[in-house]
């Protein structure tokens, strides 16, 4: 059945095909009318879940672990500020390898105090041991949050569904919303290999020394720096199993097929664009303009961000002339991350594209279609006249 | 309240293992020990770092027999809550969950938290473990230090501001049983527990630690420092139990009867050793007027002390 829906009713029609048993979040804004509607479907008796309106994200993420570690599949959404606000708690779902999804819906982070789109406040999280997925459309959300239950459950590691706030989240777009038998015949209830149990007690996230140390059977238990080994092998992994789901879920559904990189005529491209998000849709206009004026130039949406998919990103991008990566966020006083993180995937090949950085539309400042055609024109016109930094787009002053 | 428990009547099964990391003379060892033999073994228990972190042993051994969940400082009655709402959607009612947290995380950066989960009314039992000042940190004042007590961030001549009174702060949130105790009357503190645990909703403790490390006395006099704060009326042993404030145990026994001057008490310990003489007296002078309130109120309420006065 196709519905005509927000992004957020989207994410939450995910998180009730989901099963997902305990709910809690704080509201901020673009994030408010997911957690709304999933209240709704909880107070209306439609899902079977614990919805809990907590007094903070901090205490959003921590209801989150403490479900989770407790045996119960755990949903929390939040956006910008709420997100840093979590900080601490987002290391420690990582740590603490819980199976948590959580929808960030993609927003500028204050000071000043901008509520709009960019994608700053997911970046800012890159390497807290979270996975995260970024969607391009209301389809990828739904699909995304039941794959991100899958996927945090195989590898026992939190998720984060990124989609970007107002583009996606209050745009209403057609979506398929699938039967939830059909649902549950692809995604199990959640088995924790241990959860707090007075029948099997035991004392979790507890102090560890920096060396390893005997138990008290005498046999050998990891230290820290094993536990985080294991989480960044672990991590590792999720990129073949990201791919395995994607396989699955494209034969029980019909969608997807692109868990990596979703390319756009990129086949016979010279030229690539790439960035995260709703924007990698809003490029394929301005390639199919390009293409009409003669360059071979292809556009490709990120789709997992972290792991980092390196190999995808090589397959895709050796032997183009150049990548150009366009995004709402940056490393300040560097450049921006994604940049960052292509130049690093391609350095070890010997015939690596250039790669172009281009800054834009932060704190929600307007995308205009001229200002991609002109620069992505440009990039492919005189690739090499553009030279190692970011250049920002839309800047008025 | 029920059929008092002596130490005959105790149960003896052993939740807390000896040997544990505690410091000797530690008061929480002793409240600790106790309160889990109210909590019994179908108990979840939610622990912020604090002493008892390191009480509970580093991994991978541990020094008690329930199931704990290690919490991040300002999460603890968050942390609670989310055991709680796994357990109800895993359809199970029966299991007690106890937050533990020391006074820092409890009256500073917990309080938060603490706050929310009370006014969600939350089914759970919450206990402040108060030695007053961050001890596992290194002594540094915290907002349930006392005035004039010595610590290494108030170095010099003590703390300037007075205690916070958090169960006063707790019971404003309207919820069904609030209680103070002290591990120096640990049966009172179990019978208080064994009182909460037929109760539902949030339940707060507030429990007096005494510290030797932090405070600054021998540790064989743990016992009676937690006892000459309750005989001098500056730490007081209550409940507030559906609204209704009463007196319990020996706090109970010191109406109408004669108090311990306090000078006793500060005397004892190296971190009020800064105190003159005019701020022992002030002290002295506020806990006067405490106990005074105290009886008139016991005048217009005639039960203040309780229908079951011992």
């Amino acid at each position: 059945m196709h519905i005509i829906e927000s992004g957020n009713v989207a994410a939450a029609h995910g998180v009730k095909l989901a099963r997902a048993q305990v709910i809690a979040a704080y509201p901020i804004t673009p994030q408010t009318p997911l957690t709304e509607k999933l209240s709704e479907f909880v107070e209306a008796g439609e899902m079977k879940a614990q919805y809990i309106p907590v007094e903070s994200e901090h205490s959003a993420l921590s209801v989150c672990i403490a479900a989770s570690s407790t045996g119960a599949r755990a949903f929390t959404a939040t956006s910008a500020n709420g997100l840093l606000y979590m900080v601490e708690q987002l290391h420690w779902a990582a740590g603490a390898r819980l199976p948590i999804v959580m929808c960030v819906v993609n927003r500028g982070i204050g000071a000043p105090w901008t509520v709009w789109n960019d994608h700053q406040d997911a970046m800012s999280q890159r390497d807290a041991g979270w996975i995260q997925i970024y969607c391009a459309d209301h389809q990828q959300i739904i699909d995304t949050v039941i794959q991100a239950y899958y996927l945090a459950e195989t590898v026992s590691i939190p998720v984060m569904v990124c989609y970007d706030g107002y583009i996606l989240s209050h745009t209403y777009m057609p979506f398929e919303l699938t039967d939830p038998e059909k649902i549950d015949a692809f995604l199990p209830p959640y088995k924790p290999a241990y959860a707090l149990d007075p029948a099997n007690p035991a004392n979790l996230n507890t102090v560890t020394l920096p060396d390893i140390r005997p138990d008290i059977r005498g046999q050998m238990a990891p230290g820290y720096m094993e536990i985080r080994h294991d989480l960044h092998v672990d991590l590792r992994r999720a990129i073949d199993v990201t791919a395995d789901i994607d396989k699955k879920f494209s034969v029980a559904f019909g969608r997807g097929g692109n868990p990596f990189l979703e390319p756009y005529r990129c086949d016979d491209a010279e030229f690539v664009a790439v960035c995260l998000g709703s924007l990698s849709y809003h490029l394929r206009d301005v390639v199919d303009a390009l293409r009409k004026e003669g360059i071979a130039v292809g556009v490709a949406g990120v789709r997992l961000y972290r792991p980092f998919p390196d190999q995808a990103v090589i397959n895709l991008l050796v032997g183009r002339k150049a990548a150009i990566v366009f995004e709402k966020a940056l490393s300040y006083g560097n450049q921006g991350a994604l940049y960052g993180d292509i130049k690093a995937a391609l350095y070890p090949c010997a015939d690596r594209p250039l790669v172009h950085n281009y800054i834009l539309g932060l704190g929600g400042r307007e995308i205009q279609t001229a200002h991609l055609l002109d620069s992505l024109r440009t990039s492919c016109r005189t690739p090499d006249a553009i030279g190692d930094k970011p250049v920002w787009l839309g800047l008025k002053m | 309240m029920a059929s008092k428990t002596t130490v005959l009547t105790l149960p003896e099964d052993e939740l807390v293992h000896p040997g544990n990391r505690a410091c000797a003379g530690c008061g929480l060892s002793i409240a600790y020990r106790i309160a889990l033999k109210a909590l019994g073994r179908d108990t979840i228990l939610v622990v912020p770092p604090s002493c008892l972190t390191v009480l509970q042993g580093l991994y991978p051994i541990a020094a008690t027999q329930l199931p704990c969940l290690n919490v991040t400082f300002a999460s603890t009655a968050a942390g609670a809550t989310g055991v709680l709402g796994a357990l109800r959607a895993l359809g199970n009612t029966s299991t007690t969950v106890a937050a533990w947290a020391g006074d820092g995380g409890t009256s500073d950066i917990g309080i938060q938290a603490l706050s929310g989960a009370c006014e969600r009314g939350e089914d759970f039992i919450f206990f402040c473990y108060d030695n007053e000042a961050y001890m596992n940190t290194g002594v540094q004042r915290s907002g349930t230090t006392p005035q004039g007590a010595i610590t290494t961030t108030t170095p010099f001549s003590g703390k300037r501001q007075q205690k916070k009174d958090v169960p006063s702060i707790i019971a404003a949130h309207g919820i069904g049983y609030v209680a103070t105790a002290s591990a120096s009357y640990p049966l009172d503190l179990f019978d208080k527990i064994k009182k909460a645990k037929t109760m539902s909703g949030p339940r707060y403790f507030h429990i007096h630690i005494p510290c030797p490390a932090g405070w600054g006395f021998e540790p064989r006099y743990a016992v009676k420092l937690g006892r000459m704060a309750v005989e001098s009326g500056l730490f007081d042993l209550y409940e507030i139990e559906n609204g209704k404030w009463r007196l319990t145990g020996a706090s109970r026994k010191l109406i109408g009867g004669k108090r311990r001057p306090v000078k006793d008490y500060l005397e004892t310990q190296s971190r009020f050793k800064g105190l003159s003489e005019k701020r022992i007296d002030k002290i002295q002078k506020e806990i006067d007027a405490k106990w005074d309130g105290y009886e008139q109120a016991m005048g217009a309420q005639k039960d203040i002390a309780g229908p079951d006065a011992e």
